[in-house]
């Protein structure tokens, strides 16, 4: 029987990782996601996990005790946010190419400066060349149930890659939503025994972390970026086993009124539930305008992501982090290369919304679907690189 | 149990030859008898941070180490062996681990000293049961004799290069031991290369089966950018320990020991004279320097038999 509870993010994803029971979790506190580690901490001294936990004296030094930790045998996971991720940074790709696949609950946070402690999505889209997995989530159920399949996805032989669970800083992290928890049995038969093929503790001696010469260091990425390709159908197998003991459906992606619309908006975690509100309303004035909300960010589902969107008139990549280009965010960038290969694409248009925290309301949306209606009218978009409420 | 050096030298070696350390590197003479002290019957898991020794022995797709070994970055040795030294724990726990393992990580003086200093005190306050150990040969040997924090006085690198404004290294040389002394773990101890190494195998065996966190402070010389000729190794150790430049000491449980005490202190010349770095100070009208030199080695000489109440 699912557990119908009243949690914030945080509090859901702390709970998923006691269901999960791992090993080892080392993590240096950071706002938004401090909650985390602090909701771990008592499940540690309470006796309700075997975890260690190791109280590590910065984030640089959580994810080198995560790749020890991980490649000594242990399943291993930890949490932060922003400044706290940019400290890890060197430590993301070595976990990544030494195909560690450890669980990291990212509360995404705008990276200094100025100084902010808000969501934005320039933590986790900076970070999405490093060979981590990338999901995002809407609300705290999706945080929850992502973080509940996280591991399944890592662990899987053809993978064998670190995985990030995204949702947004105070937004979804902090704040209270109905939730449905599956039971503690449950999620453990879910995810099971980790058993690793080779590490450190084996009684074969193991090496990690070699030097490669320009003679090897080609063929150790071109094995991750298979691995990543080979991401891609292991999360939609996964999500259908998990739709088995939630009755929840997970995809690539989510579509929202998009079968018919004109007009459509491509957008990152929670304020795709304000932009669904905007769909409602302006479908209620019988408009054609629907949305993509993007779960897997990395492996990114081009192919899959052109084939839903290639029928719409007109659509507006919605970036919450600035990639200075010159020419728009990240999201937007590989949206448009993914319609590259389309004969009829749609026009597109990029918006920059919400950094630091920046409230997005109904409204906001509201008016991008009214800017969309004025790019099909006009058959061609001017100003394809705009800001959304920004202050005159 | 440390017996006699021909019992420990007759110990199977756990790095193996072939590896691509310089000859006459103090660093592999370090590690290879730190490894020493470990029980034959034991396992260990072994870190390097990113240095010369890591480089050199483990290069895809070869390895000169015979026990599980893992690098991982330059500034976190100590963290990437308190993660393995804790899932050992909890898989032993859980009977996923079926030998007893014992958790060493190797840095050079810049992965330790500086760039790695955080996570080396994070670590040892942590109180993982690890030794770290410092192969000290006081510069940035790998990347090419950059000043670290461990590079003594007046020397001559290549980011403390001597000319005409510059006598060398402008600062005094950190005392890395101390500062780890500081942390109040279970033991704490300096030594090198001399007479019979029975002091470098009984501190490592000493550090290595302490239960707690530990740290060895090795002075390990590199010919290269110390500028000695490579067979000259065990002199220099010598007269680094013998002008009392070098102290061979340890902190057990917060008592400090002094291990040796020279007869007759030898004058700082001695061990700066046969070595390139410090060529400069010889030059006349530079006996000032020499001087300075003097009195710190003097001074610090001092507080440390003032710590050990000789």
């Amino acid at each position: 029987m699912a557990i119908r509870e009243r949690l914030s993010g945080n509090e859901a994803v702390a709970i998923a990782m006691r269901q999960i029971n791992p090993d080892v979790m080392p993590a240096f506190p950071i706002t938004p996601s401090t909650e985390i580690p602090q909701y771990f901490s008592a499940f540690v001294a309470n006796g309700q996990v075997d975890t260690e936990f190791i109280p590590v004296e910065s984030e640089h030094s959580a994810m080198s005790a995560a790749v020890g930790a991980s490649a000594a045998g242990a399943r291993v996971l930890t949490a932060t946010s922003s400044c706290g991720m940019a400290l890890m940074w060197e430590e993301l790709y070595v976990a990544a190419s030494n195909r560690l696949p450890i669980a990291l609950a990212l509360v995404n946070r705008a990276l200094s400066g100025p100084i902010n402690i808000n969501a934005d999505h320039s933590d986790s889209m900076g970070a999405r060349d490093s060979g981590w997995i990338q999901i995002y989530s809407e609300n705290n159920q999706e945080a929850y149930d992502n973080f509940v399949q996280a591991f399944r996805i890592a662990e899987n032989e053809k993978v064998l890659l670190p995985i990030m669970i995204c949702q947004d800083g105070f937004i979804t992290s902090h704040a209270v939503e109905n939730i449905s928890l599956l039971e503690d049995d449950v999620v453990k038969n879910f995810v099971g025994e980790y058993q690793p093929k080779h590490y450190l503790l084996d009684d074969k001696s193991m090496a990690v972390g070699a030097y490669a010469t320009p003679g090897f260091y080609m063929e150790a990425k071109k094995a991750q970026a298979e691995a990543m390709k080979n991401a891609k159908q292991v999360i939609l197998d996964v999500a259908k086993e998990f739709k088995a003991i939630s009755g929840r459906e997970y995809g690539l992606f989510e579509t929202y009124q998009l079968e018919d619309a004109e007009c459509a908006i491509v957008i990152i975690n929670s304020a795709a539930g304000t932009a669904k509100d905007a769909v409602d309303r302006l479908r209620a004035q019988g408009k054609k305008v629907g949305l993509l909300k993007i779960r897997v960010f990395r492996p990114f589902p081009a192919e899959e992501m052109a084939e839903a969107l290639k029928h719409c008139k007109a659509i507006a990549v919605m970036d919450r982090s600035e990639g200075f280009n010159s020419q728009g965010g990240p999201v937007c960038a590989e949206v448009k290369s993914a319609l590259y290969g389309c004969e009829e694409k749609p026009l597109i248009v990029n918006y920059i919304y919400g950094l630091g925290g920046r409230d997005v309301r109904v409204e906001n949306i509201e008016e991008v679907y009214a800017a969309l209606e004025e790019i099909v009218a006009k058959g061609k978009v001017e100003d394809d690189y705009r800001y959304l409420s920004l202050r005159d | 149990m440390y017996t006699n050096l021909k019992d420990t030298m007759s110990k199977k070696e756990r790095l193996a030859g072939g590896h691509r350390m310089c000859a006459g590197c103090g660093g592999t003479v370090a590690v290879r008898n730190v490894l020493r002290g470990l029980h034959d019957e034991d396992e260990a898991v072994i870190c390097s941070a990113t240095s010369c020794l890591e480089v050199s022995t483990f290069m895809y797709p070869y390895t000169a180490w015979q026990d599980s070994f893992i690098h991982n970055a330059f500034e976190n040795a100590g963290a990437t062996i308190s993660g393995a030294e804790t899932a050992y724990r909890v898989l032993k726990k859980k009977g996923k681990v079926k030998g007893d393992y014992k958790f060493i990580a190797f840095g050079g003086d810049g992965g330790t000293y500086d760039i790695g200093f955080q996570s080396l005190s994070g670590a040892m306050e942590r109180g993982h049961d690890m030794v770290y150990v410092c192969y000290d040969n006081g510069a940035y040997m790998n990347t090419g004799i950059q000043r670290s924090s461990a590079t003594p006085r007046f020397a001559d690198t290549t980011t403390t290069p001597v000319g005409k404004c510059s006598n060398g290294k402008m600062q005094g040389r950190k005392d890395l031991t101390q500062v780890m002394a500081a942390h109040h773990i279970p033991y704490v101890a300096q030594t090198t290369f001399i007479k019979n190494f029975s002091d470098l195998h009984k501190k490592a065996e000493k550090a290595i089966y302490t239960e707690g966190a530990a740290f060895l402070n090795v002075m390990a010389p590199c010919p290269r950018g110390w500028r000695y000729p490579a067979q000259d190794l065990m002199k220099i150790c010598n007269l680094a320990v013998e002008t009392c430049y070098w102290p061979l000491f340890e902190v057990e449980n917060g008592k400090w020991t002094l291990n040796y005490q020279p007869k007759k202190k030898l004058p700082i010349e001695d061990f700066l004279k046969p070595q390139g770095r410090f060529k400069h100070l010889f030059k006349k009208g530079n006996e000032d320097l020499i001087a300075q030199f003097q009195q710190e080695v003097d001074d610090r000489w001092e507080q440390l038999l003032r710590l050990c109440e000789q």
